[in-house]
């Protein structure tokens, strides 16, 4: 008999526009220590389904409209929030995607795993509970538990809190865990270590795990059974063999071909003849932490780059690759002085960078953009598209006020957005169109150079490879030159022509994308490409 | 910790010395004097008065001398009434001001914590509503007339408790301290919801409810802490002006407390008397500013290990 029998689930949410069904009519059935993947993108209700089972859907405006959940004999769905407490952490415990916010940042870790002991068991002294958090927080590969059981979450880096957060799932011995995106917030190498821990883990407490991911790559070679959801509904089903080699759904293929495994497509690949267009000699940015009244020591300095020396030519696509950290993003942001640098030499263009005044600096601005990783945060909610697309023009006086709108309206039809969304506000897009926009608007003063942080990295993979080929398209019709910053190789490996990899503010190694991905010549290059989650086909 | 306390509390002399210096000009330039009357006072007697007090002197030596003996905590004689000096007539009123401030926190605090947790658990709905609609309204009425208005109904209507006096019939100090924590409790209740409201959403309160805790387990060991950060912070300056009393509420109902003494010194261009009610105020406000930051700090596991790093 299956641990875990779920039919025809249906969730809802009712909001002002009207109701929408998130989970519809989804089905599936679990046994002891087996694992489920479910994979599908953001909205596409993978979440909300198993949220559903222990009642953590926020009612309202959620509501489960119908269906059944079988927990060993139990329909969830039927029970009522007191007797659901009971499963809650205790038999069904959850692991949630980001360890930073799903942690509370004003306990103390050891609190934090004692009082899901002790709030199932009333009778458990709090000298036990604590013992076995600290055995719990062992296996987890904590070192010296002992000390670390009182510290706070901040205090951990983001794999050791995610480690922390396992170890609060495991403390209770459930029979059942749910793990929503555990690595989506991890740095590739760190991935690689916590999916091999729950891995381990599951088979070592024969564990039964369904784990929700937007990542087929990550699942591919734990699960024995994958759900592939869309729009709250299970549009494929099967073991990985299946999904990957005989996949009938159109959205599942979408899915699989859209994880870019591939090199850079040829007729894209830049001229190597050509000048160099960006140069960076001996950069060096350091952060200080100051201490006294006037903050006049110098105590201690973060090295974020620390002596990086690279040339990009004319029409390239530089890569730069690095672990968070790795100061991948302030030797960007130095590049176009939106940090100022210590040291070093900086030329884009004609300019050189780091002798402009205040005001040369400004209208040099117009030659090189900067496209962020977070386009919410980083489009003013406040202005309307046409005003964000407007403004730089104006600004750089780079077309009269009459002519304004027609420009706004061609660079919408460049990055493929519809003219009548002109007068939109950001908040009324979708991630990927957001990111469009952000695009459109570094575009718009027809830059030479482009620094690219992380563009792609919160959008889903189908958006994520619609948005790189735009990058490409734009990139050689408009004879950009970019750096593209990214912690994910195969995006990299996709779009540029050469990648420096990052490693504490130093470059460990540059070459030709193809040559580096074949043969990686530096030990930490090997570790980081072994450490991409790589779909086994036979 | 005490670095950053010892830091703040050096800082506060600058900011003291400028409330000084402001406050001391702006009296001089005030029209009038402290020995004006109603009738003409004979120019012998006003020159002998200016001279027995130093008032003739020139303006900046008139201030440092005045710095000179604040120094010394002299805070000088009070022009108007010429036998007790300020230090004497601020400590009368104390006190009673510091009680009935302190009653009156604490009422705001109570009331406003909890009408504040009570709409945030059931946001836009009639828990919501209710209580939300009466800090609206606490906030919109001032306290000469919810004063009254409280005299009106308990005092006169159902008889139940004394209109005026302290400490001379039992009760007598409940009307003055709600009537005083009235809008402050009003605030406290919008703060503490909005506040609550942000930490309910947080991913760490759907972590502890995924671990099976009892929503009040969840309210009092998850929530509340992070969720009062912005009444602490409010709170600072809030019990300041409440500790340093409050003149309607003082007047309506008789409470022999130290609020009337700021306005009766600003009528009377009672120079040395303003000076020193505005440097005590200033003192509390940074005091209790100081001590809502400390608060704060020890609050956040994060800021506190920062602090003790610095």
């Amino acid at each position: 008999m299956s641990l875990l029998n779920v039919k025809n689930l249906r969730t809802s949410f009712y909001t002002r526009e009207g109701q929408t069904l998130a989970v519809d009519d989804v089905s599936f059935s679990l046994n002891k220590g087996e694992v489920l993947g479910i994979v599908g993108e953001s909205g596409s209700g993978k979440s909300v389904a198993c949220y559903s089972l222990l009642g953590l859907v926020p009612s309202p405006p959620g509501k489960i409209e119908g269906g059944s959940a079988i927990f060993d004999g139990k329909d969830l769905l039927k029970l009522n929030e007191k007797a659901l407490r009971a499963y809650r952490g205790n038999r069904i415990a959850m692991i949630f995607q980001d360890p930073m916010t799903s942690l509370n940042p004003f306990m103390r870790v050891g609190d934090q795993l004692i009082e899901a002991l002790r709030c199932h068991n009333k009778t458990l002294s709090k000298k036990a509970a604590k013992e076995k958090a600290l055995s719990a927080l062992e296996e987890v590969g904590i070192n010296n538990a002992r000390e670390r059981i009182d510290s706070y979450p901040h205090e951990f880096s983001g794999g050791m809190r995610q480690r922390v957060m396992i170890a609060m799932a495991l403390v209770t011995e459930p029979e059942l865990i749910i793990a929503d995106e555990p690595t989506t917030a991890l740095d590739v190498t760190v991935q690689k270590q916590i999916l091999q821990l729950l891995k381990d883990l599951q088979a070592s407490h024969d564990l039964a795990v369904i784990f929700i991911t937007h990542d087929l790559g990550v699942v591919a070679d734990m699960a024995k059974h994958i759900l592939v959801m869309k729009n709250g509904r299970v549009v494929e089903e099967g073991s990985p063999a299946d999904i990957f080699e005989n996949c009938s759904h159109p959205y599942t293929r979408k899915l699989i071909a859209a994880i870019p495994q591939s090199a850079k497509p040829d007729e894209f690949k830049y001229d190597s003849s050509h000048e160099d267009f960006v140069e960076a000699k001996n950069v060096v940015t350091h952060f200080n932490n100051t201490r006294g009244l006037f903050r006049q020591r110098i105590v201690s300095t973060v090295k974020a780059v620390d002596d990086i020396s690279l040339n990009i030519r004319e029409g390239e696509i530089f890569g730069l690759v690095g672990e968070s950290g790795s100061g991948k993003s302030t030797f960007g942001r130095s590049l176009i002085r939106l940090v100022e640098s210590q040291a070093g030499d900086i030329r884009i263009g004609k300019h050189r960078i780091r002798e402009l005044g205040n005001t040369s600096l400004r209208e040099a601005r117009r030659d090189f953009q900067m496209i962020f990783q977070d386009p919410y945060a980083s489009l003013n909610p406040r202005m309307t598209v046409f005003d964000t697309l407007a403004e730089p023009l104006l600004l750089h006086k780079l077309a009269k006020k009459n002519e304004v709108l027609e420009r706004v309206n061609h660079l919408m039809d460049e990055v493929g957005l519809e003219r009548k969304h002109i007068r939109k506000y950001p908040h009324e897009f979708s991630g990927g169109q957001r990111q469009r926009i952000a695009i459109a608007r570094a575009l718009a003063v027809e830059p030479r150079f482009i620094v690219a942080d992380e563009p792609v990295s919160a959008l889903d993979v189908t958006i994520q490879a619609q948005i790189l080929d735009l990058l490409l398209k734009l990139a050689k019709k408009h004879q950009l030159t970019m750096l593209f910053i990214s912690h994910d190789l195969s995006v990299v490996r996709y779009l540029c022509d050469r990648v420096a990899v990052m490693q504490h503010g130093k470059i460990v190694e540059i070459e030709e994308t193809e040559k580096l991905f074949l043969s990686p010549q530096q030990p930490y290059t090997q570790k980081l490409l072994s450490a991409i989650p790589r779909i086994h086909t036979n | 910790m005490l670095r950053f306390i010892a830091q703040r509390l050096l800082t506060a002399i600058p900011v003291l010395f400028v409330v000084i210096l402001i406050t001391f000009t702006l009296i001089r330039l005030a029209p009038g004097g402290p020995f004006d009357q109603e009738r003409r006072v004979p120019q012998v007697v006003l020159e002998t008065l200016n001279k027995r007090y130093n008032l003739d002197d020139p303006v900046h030596v008139q201030f440092f001398n005045y710095l000179g003996n604040l120094l010394k905590g002299d805070f000088g004689p009070s022009f108007k009434y010429p036998t007790r000096t300020v230090t004497e007539m601020i400590s009368t009123g104390l006190p009673v001001t510091l009680e009935l401030g302190f009653y009156a926190l604490l009422f705001a605090m109570c009331i406003g914590i909890a009408s504040g947790v009570v709409a945030a658990l059931r946001p836009n709905s009639l828990q919501d509503y209710v209580p939300m609609s009466l800090a609206m309204a606490g906030i919109c009425l001032p306290s000469f007339v919810l004063g009254p208005l409280l005299i009106l109904i308990f005092g006169i209507g159902l008889n139940a408790l004394p209109i005026s006096g302290w400490n001379a019939t039992p009760g007598d100090k409940i009307l003055p301290a709600i009537t005083l924590g009235a809008a402050y409790a009003a605030y406290v209740a919008r703060l503490t919801r909005g506040g609550m409201l942000e930490v309910l959403s947080q991913d760490y309160i759907r972590t502890a409810r995924a671990k099976g805790l009892s929503p009040l387990r969840i309210l009092t060991h998850h929530a509340l802490r992070g969720g009062l950060a912005p009444v602490v912070s409010f709170a600072g300056p809030a019990a300041a002006m409440l500790l340093s009393g409050s003149f309607v509420v003082e007047t309506v109902f008789q409470v022999p407390g130290l609020g009337r003494f700021y306005l009766q010194a600003a009528f009377n261009r009672d120079y040395t008397m303003i000076l020193g009610t505005t440097i005590f105020f200033a003192t509390l406000i940074i005091i209790f500013n100081l001590l809502a930051d400390i608060l704060l700090v020890w609050l956040n596991p994060k800021l506190r290990e920062n602090m003790l790093k610095s």
